[in-house]
């Protein structure tokens, strides 16, 4: 599992092989695998990235003094008036999207550390679906695009509507922050697409459970990040 | 091994924990939609720290279940919850300096 990655005493833990199958481990003077450690900073540090950019939207919310709006109509200079701009639904069926995107990943992580070991006796269809690497770690990047096509959407629609960066204090916090987390978003389908053609060619077995291991907790955060996002910026007013 | 290997290896959650989760996340989240649209419950005082509550228990089950943080070393909890709660803390110092925050006496 995860923790067995972490922790390195369960065989076929992440290492590379001299040829006289003894596995080498990467440990740091704590007993942790660096790369492990080297991840769980890196998230660290992003929350910290992230706290700044949505510190910046919330300081700036509601003080836009020419429209669109997030959650208010606003009138035009020719008296025209428009709905708010952010379209719940479609946000809601994004988020939707990508929390389940965390869930194929889970699934995919967990295929590989169980690959190669047997099955138990009367498994049942999703018993045996959860052991398909290829098809979680492919379903969480399609997922994943899929979400960066819903952005794309948005961004599309909110300029033609008369939203850019340049349009109001809102558009400048709302893209900056958001562009952002598309831009993490593209790293992780672009990881897990390289992931899969892995699997694809050599196959992904329990020796590789802290790569993906380090990908599926890179692809966690995105999702978390987002869960904050959707809150405060779609959904409070 | 270690105590807290031990312990991990034999806590690991299965498919069907994840599937839970999953179930638990969609629910929130429909949760948190409907009552967006709902006028008296947006009107009410509480309808903000209502769904920062709501997306707080989201934030912590994934990373609680989905990234393993309640299975793994200490070390990553202290790695991961440190800098949160600085941004955290940082976040709100700047909201209420910049006035989106008041303590009313």
């Amino acid at each position: 599992m995860a923790s067995h990655a972490a922790a390195g005493h369960a065989p076929g833990t992440p290492g590379h092989d001299d040829g006289q199958n003894h596995v080498h481990h990467h440990y740091t003077t704590t007993g942790l695998e660096h790369r492990k450690i080297a991840i769980w900073a890196f998230i660290g540090s992003e929350c910290m990235l992230f706290a700044s950019l949505i510190a910046t939207y919330l300081i700036y919310k509601g003080r836009s003094l020419v429209g669109p709006f997030p959650h208010e109509p606003w009138t035009n200079e020719a008296g025209r008036t428009f709905p708010a701009i952010l379209d719940i639904p479609i946000t809601s069926v994004s988020t939707f999207v990508l929390l389940m995107s965390s869930f194929a990943m889970v699934l995919g992580l967990q295929a590989v550390q169980l690959k190669g070991s047997p099955l138990p006796d009367g498994a049942n269809w999703w018993t045996r679906i959860q052991r398909n690497s290829q098809l979680w770690i492919g379903m969480t990047a399609l997922l994943g695009a899929t979400f960066l096509g819903f952005q794309a959407f948005e961004f599309t629609t909110f300029v033609h509507e008369g939203l850019t960066v340049r349009t109001n204090l809102f558009g400048s916090t709302f893209f900056t922050l958001t562009s952002f987390h598309g831009a993490h978003v593209t790293v992780g389908v672009l990881w897990l697409m390289t992931l899969l053609w892995i699997d694809r060619t050599r196959g992904l077995g329990p020796k590789d459970e802290l790569i993906v291991d380090i990908a599926a907790l890179y692809w966690h955060f995105v999702d978390v990040v987002w869960i904050a996002i959707f809150t405060l910026v779609y959904l409070i007013r | 091994m270690s105590t807290d290997a031990q312990h991990t290896a034999h806590a690991h959650p299965t498919g069907n924990l994840y599937l839970r989760v999953a179930i638990i996340l969609t629910l929130i989240t429909i949760g948190e939609v409907w009552a967006y649209y709902v006028p008296a419950l947006v009107a009410s005082p509480l309808f903000n720290p209502a769904l920062i509550a709501l997306s707080a228990v989201k934030f912590a089950i994934v990373v609680l279940f989905y990234m393993h943080l309640k299975y793994d070393h200490r070390l990553f909890r202290a790695l991961f919850t440190g800098p949160l709660i600085i941004a955290m803390c940082t976040i709100m110092a700047l909201l209420f300096l910049f006035q989106q925050l008041a303590i009313k006496f």
